[in-house]
């Protein structure tokens, strides 16, 4: 497949801090700069962006129903962090922050997995151990989410360099948001990454705030693509609204790691239309009326009026999506809450890979001991 | 055999895993061409190239971090942090992911490597070149913990730490690292992790500690046998998951116990090991349970000496302890 984004990889040039973008708001692709996706892997990725809006908007209802503990999404962000991920190959490795489950999903992690993950039942794969969202997907190539900020990104650029070490053709792309550029662990992956030539995509979610915090008090940098150039890393600042634009400047940049070229910043500029999280309350910090505008820029949106305009979409595919699934939804969360929480001896194994002889003792102790009377 | 200190010791064990396992890299401040700033990685860099001993940015974090991506992708990373005393911008990547990994993905990914850590005073070199940092680390869920107190321990421990499957911090205690030359066998063994040793049998009190404080709870013994005081010394070697029961066991011989560590004194393994003594050998004990450890101060300089629980400090309590 034929990719096109341009971008200047020096990082100092002012050419490199223009702002990718493909399609205007209502969906019309620049041809100057149209990648030309074809129209089915465009539909995966709208589909996709879709179910991740409606899963959001579903997994936030179940927090404020007391059926979950905890959501955090990425309303707003939907085209950066599915888009990107489209552009990976089955053998590049995802570090996540806490926003990118959509990605995982896409990579074909099954929805049961992740409702179980948001449930912390017997089936999650983290055995009821994390709070929701902190999704490990071994099988998709999808780290385990961390919420210390940054302490991904390091890691991503040490699994790369394993791989060049190990002549593996794979690249590791690390998710973050605009707070983690101001990290210890950003700072220092850059910096390895740029020493050592790893294979790594740092993708920034530009959203605008660090839950209250905007841009104005995280840096003051021209913009956060600007700090690759301190670490020799060129930097990209891409619409991150515009799946197009973030399918294309992601390609590039991967095809660019696999070939031996090296580490790229990319920052996507985009807007966090929700909450920090199912615990955070915009109001207290930022006026309706910026989040208005800039809802505008709806991603979801603007890629449906472009396939619309190819006539590849009308309102019936749209409600036959939306059906199929809130039904495959449905049968999740319905499962998800029919199955036990993990047991009570779970909670002592993979301490170690061997139970060492005081968490036999514990775990002895709690099995045979007196049980909580709150809920599980 | 061969005469070995324990740097030579350590650079031993680091050449045969490299040789007998190509997943093991080597990555820190200064540990190529230099060979550490300990000499404990020397000859390695040209034996093995830059590629599996690498000279690393100066940042724990990135090195701590890297070396987890590693693990992650299946490498045997051993990453060196060259003082202790400057291991705490590594600390949120040991304790909240390295130490985590297994639990937190239900088992589906494992972060096995070995952090080799220099640690302790007794080297003129002050506040930040003579810590001790174990407790947080013996305190963290997922980390195992390894001293060891010869060279001979601390090839076959450390041989031993590089085949676990979990994270392990190796502190090598730096006031051995030259103080004595002992035999050591050439090629591999292993020494098991979790086993304590008791290296002088006595009747009278048990006497327990570990790294460079081994070597004067041995010289407190042999002091305070003079006065018909027979004390039975335990080497602990792996600080957690740590082996109580040989300790139990010889408490419920002895009836008393003795535990010094040069780590400051609240909240210490002392005080942990002297709650487990109290939990399960309590109508054993004669005589009050008694630690000798640092101070609860910064570590100072000029008076290293009177910080460190030295013999001079064990032997009072050994004899106070005897004939409570």
């Amino acid at each position: 497949m034929k990719v096109v984004a341009k971008q200047d990889s020096t990082p100092a040039s002012a050419a490199s801090r223009k702002l990718v973008s493909v399609l205007d708001l209502d969906g019309r692709a620049d041809p100057e700069q149209d990648p030309r996706l074809e129209l089915s892997l465009v539909k995966r990725i709208y589909e996709a962006m879709v179910r991740t809006h409606l899963i959001d908007a579903r997994l936030m209802k179940l927090q404020r129903q007391g059926r979950i503990g905890f959501h955090v999404g990425c309303e707003g962000e939907e085209a950066t962090v599915i888009a990107s991920s489209a552009a990976l190959r089955e053998q590049d490795w995802i570090f996540p922050c806490y926003r990118e489950v959509g990605g995982a999903l896409y990579r074909g992690l099954p929805l049961q997995s992740y409702i179980d993950n948001m449930y912390g039942n017997s089936n999650d794969t983290a055995k009821g151990r994390q709070m929701p969202d902190h999704v490990t997907a071994r099988s998709v190539h999808f780290a385990s989410i961390t919420a210390p900020i940054g302490t991904q990104i390091t890691q991503a650029v040490g699994f790369a360099w394993a791989a060049k070490i190990k002549k593996q053709d794979l690249v590791t792309v690390t998710y973050f948001g605009d707070g983690a550029t101001s990290s210890n662990d950003f700072h220092a992956g850059l910096n390895f990454a740029g020493v050592f030539q790893t294979p790594t995509l740092f993708l920034l979610r530009n959203n605008g705030w660090a839950i209250s915090v905007p841009a104005d008090h995280q840096t003051h940098s021209r913009c956060y693509a600007d700090k690759g150039i301190a670490y020799g890393v060129p930097g990209v600042r891409c619409d991150g609204t515009d799946a197009l634009a973030v399918y294309a400047v992601t390609r590039a940049a991967l095809e660019r790691a696999a070939n031996g070229g090296g580490p790229t910043l990319i920052e996507f500029v985009s807007y966090r239309t929700g909450p920090h999280s199912s615990s955070d309350d915009p109001s207290a910090y930022r006026d309706t009326a910026e989040t208005e505008e800039q809802a505008k820029r709806d991603p979801i949106k603007r890629l449906r009026r472009y396939l619309e305009r190819q006539n590849a979409w009308s309102e019936a595919d749209q409600t036959a999506v939306e059906e199929r699934l809130q039904a495959e939804l449905n049968a999740c969360i319905e499962r998800a809450e029919a199955t036990a929480p993990p047991s009570i001896a779970s909670m002592f194994e993979d301490v170690f890979e061997d139970m060492p002889a005081h968490l036999l003792e514990q775990q002895a102790e709690c099995v045979n001991g007196p049980r909580t009377r709150k809920r599980h | 055999m061969t005469q070995m200190n324990m740097v030579s010791a350590v650079n031993d064990a680091l050449r045969i895993a490299m040789q007998n396992d190509e997943r093991v890299v080597l990555l820190g401040e200064d540990v190529g061409k230099l060979g550490g700033v300990f000499r404990a990685t020397a000859g390695l860099h040209k034996e093995f190239g830059g590629d599996r001993v690498i000279d690393t940015p100066l940042s724990e974090t990135g090195i701590i971090g890297t070396a987890i991506g590693m693990a992650l992708n299946g490498l045997r990373p051993i990453p060196e942090i060259q003082f202790g005393d400057f291991i705490y911008p590594a600390v949120d990547q040991l304790i909240n992911e390295a130490a985590k990994y297994r639990y937190r993905t239900g088992g589906d990914f494992v972060c096995p490597m070995v952090v080799r850590v220099p640690v302790g005073g007794g080297i003129r070199g002050g506040h930040y070149h003579s810590q001790t940092p174990e407790t947080m680390f013996i305190h963290t869920a997922g980390l195992k913990v390894v001293c060891p107190s010869n060279p001979y321990d601390a090839k076959g421990l450390l041989l031993a730490a590089i085949r676990e499957n979990d994270p392990v911090l190796f502190l090598e205690p730096k006031r051995v690292y030259r103080a004595l030359k002992m035999d050591v066998p050439e090629g591999s063994y292993l020494v098991e992790l979790s086993r304590a040793k008791v290296v002088r049998e006595g009747e009278h009190v048990t006497l327990v500690a570990w790294g460079a404080m081994l070597l004067e709870a041995i010289a407190a013994a042999e002091e305070v046998k003079e006065q018909g005081i027979e004390a039975e010394v335990i080497d602990l070697r792996t600080l957690w998951p740590v082996d109580t029961e040989t300790v139990v066991e010889s408490v419920k011989k002895t009836g008393r116990m003795v535990i010094v560590h040069e780590a400051a004194k609240a909240c210490g393994l002392g005080g942990e090991m002297v709650a487990q003594i109290c939990e399960k050998a309590f109508t054993h004990l004669q005589a009050p349970p008694r630690r000798v450890t640092g101070w609860d101060t910064p570590f100072p300089y000029t008076l290293e000496n009177e910080y460190l629980p030295l013999a001079h400090r064990i032997v009072p309590a050994l004899t106070e302890t005897a004939r409570y």
